[in-house]
């Protein structure tokens, strides 16, 4: 059996195993997720009604306000939050949020390598950082 | 990122906690803008501050943060909070927004963060020289402090101010570097600015044709007060941090001088300015309240509307947002007084953008603010009615 190991970039430590959420759009974390349910609710978004809670969150990139970075922060408190956050740019916002929230999150991956609903591990530690296909 | 032995110290936790979760924060943002190391830095000005904007979580992660012993180490002062820190009953502001507002004002309060709660704070005690480094997060602060002072600063989130207050320092990169902040657009406005609108809808005409730093020709206007709301609504309506006006701004002549080779070049007339107001206001000629000072006006701006007034007084109220040192000024002068009986109101802490507006019964505004254009209809669901203080104040005096 062989697994992918896909490599990108540390932003914050940990290791979560769990299911894939995917969307090649942007998510405003402020006025786009409700940081009670950890339910998405962005106008117009292709992930809207679904929740990000426990889940392996793959997006782009953060958009909209930079009060995002207290929302992601709020999901964890709440105990909404993703198990971990996977993009391809992980902007100010986002790298924020994730390190005020401990959030396990990574970046400067090509995220089509992933997809929606399947398991992964994701491991990011001071050395390296990358996520595997768990076949 | 090159760090010394002592900031890798602290972002390995040997300074306990909160220096680390700051600490690892600069270091991620750093790395992230491919910044080469930290430089200290002489003060921060903190946004995020109204209950409003950042509701509970902000709450919540600013008292943790205090609670688990977060100090600053270099003078703070933060952004207006969503009400008047002493007068929010007159205001209207309900109980419990007060009640969270005061939390976190407390709280950065105990960090030693000085509560002068404003977006102007040049204006009352936090005044940087050309080409001090330092590191602020209001919009119309950062780029005054950029354009108008000379002083190097990025524009930072609250939070990321907040960790530079507690580490007293930042990551070296964007506009700490002076090669960083050379101009890339000409704009060459063709005609005269009459007043304020004039310069703020120039500021806005240029915010909507491009994102880069311009470099302005044709403005004669030597006012701290217009090139403030200039700024403003250049960093309102575009995100700008920075611009340069020759003749006027301090790094516009060691730019000019040298070899800038400007791609784009855009020429704005009177003609623009008029469409441009069209655009940033509504019609109409009644509205609930006159709303005046975003950003803080300065003392100088507030003896001016009492001269204008004159023996009449106004029909509609008007608010006067200020900081609070400026309103005790205000008040220690005969100004307060006279201003009261001709129906203007002073306010402190609070601004336009950050007060519960919305929540106040408040459907149309009419301001002679740029910025206010922006962020009323959008953050507090108003209508702009957007005129020069002169033409406000013959409209509704009588």
């Amino acid at each position: 059996m062989s697994s992918e190991k896909i490599k990108g970039n540390a932003i914050m430590e940990g290791v979560a195993e769990g299911e894939v959420l995917y969307t090649e759009e942007s998510i405003s974390f402020f006025g786009g997720v409700d940081m009670k349910t950890g339910q998405i609710i962005q106008k117009g978004h292709e992930l809207k009604g679904q929740s990000i809670k426990d889940k392996i969150l793959i997006f782009p990139k953060g958009s909209g306000s930079t009060v995002g970075s207290y929302v992601i922060y709020g999901l964890k408190k709440y105990n909404t939050a993703p198990k971990a956050m996977i993009l391809e740019n992980a902007e100010t916002i986002i790298c924020t949020g994730a390190i005020l929230a401990k959030i396990p999150c990574m970046d400067s991956i090509d995220i089509k390598a992933l997809k929606n609903a399947e398991k992964v591990k994701v491991v990011i530690t001071t050395n390296e950082a990358y996520v595997e296909i768990l076949r | 990122m090159f760090l010394s032995k002592e900031e890798e110290k602290i972002l390995n936790g040997e300074y306990g906690e909160v220096k680390q979760l700051a600490m690892k924060l600069l270091v991620k943002l750093g790395e992230k803008f491919k910044a080469e190391k930290l430089i200290s830095i002489s003060s921060v000005q903190i946004a995020g501050i109204s209950y409003k904007t950042i509701g509970d979580p902000g709450l919540e992660f600013i008292e943790s943060l205090v609670n688990s012993g977060a100090k600053v180490c270099v003078p703070a002062f933060m952004n207006p909070a969503g009400m008047d820190l002493d007068n929010w009953k007159e205001l209207g502001i309900k109980e419990e927004f007060a009640e969270k507002q005061k939390r976190i004002v407390e709280a950065l309060k105990k960090a030693g963060v000085i509560p002068a709660s404003t977006c102007t704070p040049y204006l009352c005690g936090l005044l940087p020289a050309k080409d001090e480094h330092i590191a602020w997060s209001e919009s119309s602060a950062v780029i005054f402090a950029n354009s108008v002072i000379g002083a190097l600063t990025n524009r930072e989130g609250g939070p990321s101010a907040l960790a530079s207050a507690i580490i007293g320092k930042t990551p070296y990169y964007g506009f700490h570097i002076k090669e960083n902040r050379k101009p890339k657009l000409k704009v060459e406005f063709l005609g005269k600015i009459k007043d304020e609108c004039d310069m703020y809808a120039l500021a806005y005409c240029i915010a909507k044709q491009s994102k880069d730093i311009p470099y302005i020709k044709g403005v004669n206007v030597h006012d701290s007060d217009l090139l403030k709301g200039f700024g403003a609504t250049l960093a309102a309506y575009n995100s700008l941090a920075i611009f340069h006006m020759e003749n006027i701004t301090p790094e516009a002549k060691e730019f000019c001088n040298g070899n800038i080779d400007f791609q784009d070049k855009i020429k704005i007339d009177e003609k623009d300015l008029e469409k441009a107001k069209k655009e940033m206001g509504e019609e109409g000629e009644e509205a609930d309240v006159i709303m005046i000072g975003c950003p803080h006006t300065s003392a100088k701006e507030i003896a001016m509307i009492n001269e204008m007034i004159g023996e009449r007084k106004l029909r509609k109220e008007m608010w006067i947002f200020t900081s609070k040192p400026i309103k005790v000024l205000i008040e220690r002068s005969n100004i307060a007084k006279e201003l009261e009986r001709k129906n203007v109101r002073i306010i402190a802490d609070t601004c336009p953008v950050v007060a519960p507006i919305e929540d106040l019964g408040i459907k149309c505004v009419v301001t002679n603010s740029g910025k206010a254009t922006f962020y009323l209809p959008s953050a507090c669901k108003a209508k702009v009615i957007f005129m020069p203080i002169r033409e406000v104040i013959e409209r509704f005096a009588i």
